[in-house]
């Protein structure tokens, strides 16, 4: 929501704030760029990384990419325009397996199964297409249902999904399913070392660097797509959908329509998530995209904060990177053991501990979630006074401005 | 034909134990407006208490531990989140269960790990035949106590007192809250009544033919979420219908598996979920369901 906020502040703002609620003028592009600024600057830390950090944080890197992409899609459904889908997985899993069988090749020891050996970049523009076109034929049913409806059809997805990835086998490679093929652009491989050999600053350029850039490209455009769309009318007439579909249609809204088209947008980036999840965890099975992984992006963007394309990076990074990390650092975490210990809980499992405390903690006391938070914490800083006090500030919750209480009082107080 | 009557029995028995959960959904919907996904988690917490007791305490009292935790269960859920987002969304209370959900199947399947746990039901794996139809003895109790509960419930939901606050409340909340009505207890109770039903279920869905106690057994539970869906989200009738039907498909899905070859293996799970998206298309607030009427 905050996206919304700095442009739609009116001219009628007190001088007292200087560059930054500047008036609709010539100044706009300049705050313009100061809004951008913390966008650019964590771009440009992330576009060095690889040559500072070690193959671990990389392959982290690229998993939270690919989760980046698909919380963003989903955040468009669920936190934008209000519709409760459990169906991710199953568009992820479409993305995924387009892309294999596209770009992959014919194989397979007790199953075989066929592959059409196509460049990469055309299994991946595939993928989402497939994806996309996957989500075009279920909105005959989505659009006609109704926020929770929809939320319990989509569940039979997940299940569908699952069944035709285990059928399916001559694409899917079926129960045991397939390697991934590399990811390769105009020649240039992304995969295990092979094809031209790439140094910069004297650290070589293998897979997890390669894939790293890969990713770090698409969730930008990714996120840069979101964040205008939400800006953008058919973004104003989602949010619209979401707060009321009576006033909505009121005005002149296609409720059906949009609720269709954003369900297309989301599976379309679940499509591209997809095959990058796939390039990460390098082998495609049923197993990987069961309800599972559904219920884990749901935490994504409601811990990030439902309806914010910052909320649902944040809540990605969180959601992929920790369970990761806790397996990493096993040995030096207390209650964490590793699998087949016993007197502890395994990494995978604390993760999980951990996200149900958060979702339900989230819910109901920062129903912003991480975004809402960062928010609230921007607003305490004093380096910034400007920001707190603008009249064009508006938000989905009453928000106390400035004081140190804020963060307890809001939500508790409504029970 | 005798293949068919056995399947339909199952079939029968297999809905019951659907229309269980499907129920006790239906009741939390109506009395607090959550679609909750914690039935499973709460199914499994009931079947994995009557699992980890029978031993210590005998069958009897075990299956009354069992039924007492899971009651607790729910009503403490109730009474610690969601009687504190009284009002919020309706998809912000399904994320909560989901999360809540999350939390106790995490901790089940910890504990349970890689066994299969037994609930020693004294009746085991023995069978009752009529004739040529047979059906395990676990399944035709089912039956049996299925319909004793859901037929109590609904002597209950319509004569008790309980029963008519819950009504009301479900027909409009602010009206019933001033009549005097507590929402808060008769949130309560719906969830309290929830976990009675999801132990039973559990009791019998880890029974004879299934092997035992297993955190998959959850799974259960989510097919019965279109059983609900497929009735009508506040129709307690619907409820039982579509707990039914859907039991009765996924019997005859299995059954015939050998004529359905070219749907491949384990088409089963699947079915429950296409019949429900099937109705959904041609209904889409189910079969017995309000239809959403919005007024301007």
């Amino acid at each position: 929501m905050s996206d919304l906020t700095t442009t739609t502040a009116p001219s009628a703002a007190p001088p007292a704030g200087g560059a930054r609620v500047a008036p609709p003028g010539p100044s706009r592009g300049r705050s313009t760029l100061l809004r951008l600024l913390p966008a650019v600057a964590l771009i440009a830390v992330l576009a060095v990384f690889p040559i500072f950090v070690g193959g671990f944080w990389l392959t982290i890197g690229f998993s939270v990419f690919a989760a980046v992409i698909g919380a963003v899609g989903l955040n468009l459904l669920v936190g934008t325009t209000g519709q409760l889908s459990l169906a991710h997985a199953f568009f992820l899993a479409v993305g995924a397996v387009t892309y294999v069988y596209v770009s992959g090749s014919p194989g397979g020891v007790s199953t075989e199964y066929g592959g059409l050996e196509l460049p990469p970049l055309v299994g991946l523009i595939a993928g989402v297409l497939a994806a996309g076109l996957a989500g075009l034929l279920v909105s005959p049913i989505t659009a006609r249902l109704h926020g929770i409806y929809l939320g319990i059809a989509t569940l039979g997805l997940v299940f569908i999904g699952v069944y035709l990835l285990n059928t399916v086998s001559y694409v899917t490679g079926g129960f045991n399913g397939r390697l991934v093929p590399d990811f390769e652009l105009f020649g240039f491989n992304f995969g295990a070392n092979e094809g031209p050999y790439l140094e910069v600053a004297g650290v070589p350029f293998g897979r997890n660097e390669r894939l790293w850039y890969l990713g770090l490209v698409l969730c930008v455009l990714a996120c840069w797509f979101a964040v205008n769309l939400l800006r953008s009318r058919p973004g104003r007439a989602l949010q619209m959908v979401r707060d009321s579909e009576t006033a909505g249609s009121v005005l002149g809204i296609n409720v059906q329509e949009y609720k269709a088209k954003v369900f297309l947008v989301s599976s379309m980036y679940a499509g591209l998530a997809g095959v990058l999840y796939a390039l990460s965890i390098g082998s495609i099975a049923p197993e990987s995209f069961r309800l599972p992984l559904s219920v884990f992006y749901l935490a994504m963007v409601v811990l990030g904060g439902l309806g914010s394309v910052w909320g649902a990076v944040l809540g990605a990074t969180f959601v992929t990177a920790l369970p990761l990390v806790f397996q990493e650092y096993a040995a030096a975490l207390p209650f964490i053991v590793e699998p087949g210990q016993s007197g502890g809980i395994i990494a995978p499992q604390a993760a999980s501990f951990l996200f149900g405390i958060a979702i339900i903690l989230v819910v109901i006391f920062e129903p912003g979630g991480l975004a809402g938070l960062a928010r609230k914490l921007r607003r305490l800083t004093p380096s910034r006074p400007s920001r707190g006090s603008g009249p064009g500030r508006r938000s989905a919750r009453a928000e106390i401005p400035t004081s140190a209480s804020a963060d307890s009082s809001t939500g508790g107080t409504l029970s | 034909m005798t293949q068919f009557l056995s399947l339909l029995l199952n079939g029968l028995s297999l809905g019951a134990i659907y229309a269980l959960i499907a129920l006790g959904f239906v009741i939390i919907y109506k009395a607090s407006e959550v679609v909750t996904f914690m039935q499973g988690s709460l199914l499994l917490l009931g079947a994995y208490v009557i699992a980890a007791t029978n031993e210590d305490l005998g069958f009897a009292l075990a299956v009354v531990l069992g039924l007492l935790v899971t009651v607790i269960g729910a009503v403490l859920m109730e009474r610690l989140v969601i009687s504190r987002l009284r009002g919020a969304p309706v998809i912000s209370l399904a994320i909560v269960t989901i999360g809540a959900d999350l939390i106790l199947l995490t901790e089940l399947t910890r504990r349970i790990g890689s066994d299969i746990l037994s609930v020693g039901q004294p009746w085991g794996g023995d069978t009752v035949s009529f004739g040529d139809v047979g059906i395990a003895t676990n399944r035709l109790l089912a039956i049996v106590v299925a319909g004793v509960l859901i037929g109590a419930f609904f002597v209950a939901f319509k004569y008790s007192s309980w029963g008519i606050a819950m009504r009301a409340a479900a027909e409009d909340g602010e009206a019933a809250a001033l009549m005097g009505i507590r929402l808060g207890r008769v949130s309560m109770g719906a969830w309290g009544v929830a976990g009675v039903l999801a132990a039973t279920a559990g009791l019998f869905a880890t029974g004879s033919p299934t092997p035992g106690v297993t955190p998959s057994v959850a799974l259960v539970a989510l097919a019965a979420i279109p059983a609900a869906i497929l009735g009508g989200l506040d129709s307690t009738g619907g409820a039982l219908v579509g707990g039914l039907v859907i039991g009765i498909a996924v019997s005859m899905a299995s059954g015939y598996q050998d004529n359905l070859e070219f749907l491949g293996r384990g088409f089963g799970p699947v079915v429950p979920y296409l019949v429900m998206l099937l109705v959904l298309l041609f209904r889409p607030s189910g079969l017995f369901g309000t239809r959403d009427v919005t007024r301007v």
